[in-house]
């Protein structure tokens, strides 16, 4: 076997399983995985993609549902949370929907500052994310590049 | 390529092979489950839409209860022969939605003496039992608890090869080699199972089973009794989320 494709798997396997470990993924990425096959090989690429859009979307519309000087619609902040909430757990993004039970919770009570406060957090985290899927989407290719194939990868 | 906008804006690769119910497709295979998936999270139909095509579904995704109406022809007075295009097998849609709840969507459904008879799957994020029963005193075949799992979608496609309902009008044909089905008979007040098999409804020869001659079995009266107790019956309280199954008998023999 390839020492390349043998040291890039490694580096690929290690790397997937510290990502769940520091949580930024969870049990549901591994069943979006279970989803790709050789005639959808991009699947969890794509849907990733799409939530990722989702979150520029739903953070656009929390901000300026935040930004409304005088009085807050918290229900509509709401509104948008909880579909990013939906959404994060359909795709295993294990922070992200963390913050957004948080973020509802604030929402719930009318906390301005706290609501303020998951926001900021909230984009920071799905972008740190997206940065290391795609870091993750890298080796991948990588591997397949040097003739390997993607290892499954067993978190448990 | 969007349909009407709000049916699930797909890949062109990935059109091709869903079975888009919309007036310039062909018809669906009779022989494959047809789902109609609802839900208004665009990342949450692709998910649905991916689990049920690996189960061997085809899948016809809209993004709310009214779409899903429109869809079906609950909404307008649609003439049959469109119907027998819609071979929709089994209905799945998320609760919390805007406009109309899956819960508005469930009732309607229940409503229509064309497609009352159609399994209607439910699926939350929360799982709260008042919702639960409600769904399920309603009529919900199932309540399926979000993030959805490969699992859950294979044990749904087991019980519907098992217990192919027929939606009034449906003339289907049974691939040859399919094992023995229960078929859930029409409820008493609906009107009569269909007596000749539609022309349009498959491509080639009748296989030896067709399905008119199971329905007008005198063995499927007292699987029509056993519906109605499972439907009305209330579920097993548990701390656990109640994913409730209808079982059927597996034969007629």
């Amino acid at each position: 076997m390839d020492a390349l494709v043998a040291q890039l798997q490694m580096q690929y396997r290690n790397y997937t399983v510290s990502l769940y470990q520091q949580g930024f993924l969870d049990d549901q990425f591994t069943e979006l995985k279970k989803l790709q096959d050789d005639a959808s090989p991009d699947f969890v690429a794509e849907v990733l993609s799409l939530f990722f859009e989702d979150c520029v979307k739903l953070i656009g519309n929390m901000a300026r549902a935040l930004d409304q000087t005088g009085t807050v619609d918290f229900s509509q902040v709401g509104a948008s949370v909880h579909q990013l909430k939906g959404s994060s757990s359909s795709v295993g993004a294990k922070r992200v929907k963390g913050l957004c039970i948080t973020f509802k919770e604030y929402c719930e009570a009318n906390n301005y500052e706290g609501c303020v406060r998951c926001l900021q957090q909230v984009d920071i985290e799905f972008k740190a994310l997206q940065t290391k899927l795609q870091d993750m989407f890298n080796l991948e290719k990588q591997i397949i590049q040097a003739g390997g194939k993607v290892p499954q990868v067993d978190i448990n | 390529m969007a349909r009407d906008g709000g049916v699930s804006c797909l890949r062109r690769s990935e059109m091709m092979s869903v079975g888009i119910g919309g007036m310039d497709s062909p018809p669906l295979d009779v022989d494959e489950v047809h789902v109609l998936a609802v839900d208004d999270s665009l990342v949450d139909r692709i998910v649905i839409e991916r689990l049920l095509r690996i189960t061997s579904c085809k899948v016809t995704a809209v993004d709310s209860g009214w779409r899903a109406l429109e869809f079906l022809g609950i909404d307008n007075e649609k003439a049959s022969a469109e119907l027998d295009r819609l071979k929709v097998d089994l209905i799945i849609t998320d609760y919390c939605m805007p406009g109309m709840t899956g819960y508005e969507l469930l009732k309607k459904i229940k409503e229509s003496s064309s497609f009352r008879q159609v399994p209607v799957v439910i699926m939350s994020s929360e799982n709260v039992i008042t919702r639960i029963d409600r769904c399920l005193e309603e009529g919900a075949e199932d309540f399926l608890l979000k993030p959805v799992k490969l699992a859950d979608v294979k044990r749904l496609r087991n019980y519907l090869t098992r217990d192919v309902k027929l939606s009034n009008g449906n003339k289907r044909k049974l691939p040859e080699d399919s094992p023995p089905l229960t078929l859930s008979p029409d409820s008493p007040d609906s009107s009569p199972p269909p007596s000749t098999l539609s022309p349009d409804s498959s491509d080639s020869s009748s296989p030896p089973l067709s399905p008119v001659e199971i329905i007008s079995s005198p063995l499927s009266s007292p699987i029509d009794d056993e519906d109605d107790d499972v439907l009305t019956s209330s579920p097993e309280s548990s701390p656990s989320p109640v994913r409730r199954q209808k079982m059927r008998s597996p034969g007629l023999d």
